[in-house]
């Protein structure tokens, strides 16, 4: 029985800890649904074009001077051609312009929109403050494990990033 | 006015396959005989072609980057998003959208190759893919 004392203590204190860990996250979640996050939108021609690459970007992440400087520039994107018909390409301009960063009515949209100089148009999200700051307490390693491999991969660590949810709660590092 | 209806159908439906073929491996093999009466496709030459190792500003580059060796097998894109397989053995929507493959096959090839590729080899990379097992 003195052998099993320090498990039993342990499993106790363990106990007691999840249980005040859960109780946080619970709180942080609700926090979340109250209009910390982004809202849910979709567009078909978004989510195949876009999405064919790279996560299906949240308009909600950039200005929308950035998302009209950027389809403007869809043959040279970031090192590759990514080039549209005109009608596709309108209309996902369209999309993303309506819900971007400085026209979405959202905590996290304004917190973007606001990181970002009135005379500055970045083309990645990665490049704004806002991101900057989110990720300033990870290692530099970290971008380069194989698991995540690239910064535009969010849906490596952030499992609802494709439902523009970045939840901090729910982020799962891979190893 | 019978005959006359059905002369109209009869170029309606020829008008529109000469426009967009649903096979994609056709519509390359018509539009490269356009300058080669005598062009037929050749898997051997699209193999070669999708492995070769090309000289790019970064270094080398070719279609096996982001696809892999083996068409069978998913692939990653630089942002490390999965690619479904090119051959349709091991995927069913593969090459069954011409505009589809015309669309990757412009763009990647502006890419990887460093220009647009002819109808002959895009029609020899597609006759490859086909004949995977």
């Amino acid at each position: 029985m003195r052998n099993h004392l320090p498990k039993i203590i342990t499993l106790i204190v363990a106990c007691g800890v999840s249980g005040w860990l859960f109780a946080g996250d619970h709180g942080e979640q609700d926090e979340g649904r109250e209009g910390g996050g982004l809202p849910a939108v979709d567009h078909k021609a978004w989510r195949a074009e876009c999405g064919a690459c790279h996560t299906a970007f949240h308009p909600g992440l950039l200005p929308e001077r950035s998302w009209r400087k950027l389809m403007d520039g869809l043959d040279h994107h970031f090192g590759e051609n990514a080039g549209l018909d005109a009608a596709t390409r309108k209309s996902i301009t369209d999309f993303l312009a309506a819900n971007a960063a400085d026209r979405l009515d959202a905590r996290r949209a304004r917190k973007v929109a606001a990181s970002i100089p009135s005379g500055e148009t970045p083309l990645r999200i990665t490049a704004t403050a806002w991101f900057e700051r989110k990720h300033d307490e990870l290692s530099p390693g970290v971008w380069k494990k194989p698991s995540i491999g690239s910064r535009a991969n969010c849906g490596a660590c952030h499992p609802g990033a494709d439902k523009g949810s970045f939840d901090e709660h729910a982020v799962r590092i891979p190893r | 006015m019978h005959k006359t209806l059905t002369l109209l159908l009869l170029a309606l439906a020829a008008g529109g396959a000469a426009a967009a073929p649903a096979d994609p491996l056709q519509a390359y093999v018509a539009q490269a005989r356009q300058a080669d009466p005598g062009f037929a496709p050749a898997a051997s030459r699209g193999e070669a072609f999708f492995r070769l190792q090309r000289a790019a500003a970064s270094g080398r580059i070719a279609c096996t980057d982001c696809h892999t060796d083996d068409p069978r097998q998913p692939g990653r894109t630089r942002a490390r998003k999965p690619i479904a397989p090119l051959a349709p053995v091991a995927n069913a929507e593969r090459l069954a959208d011409a505009a589809k493959t015309e669309k990757w096959l412009g763009r990647n090839c502006l890419d990887v190759v460093g220009r647009a590729c002819t109808a002959a080899e895009k029609a020899d990379i597609v006759a490859w893919l086909i004949s995977i097992r």
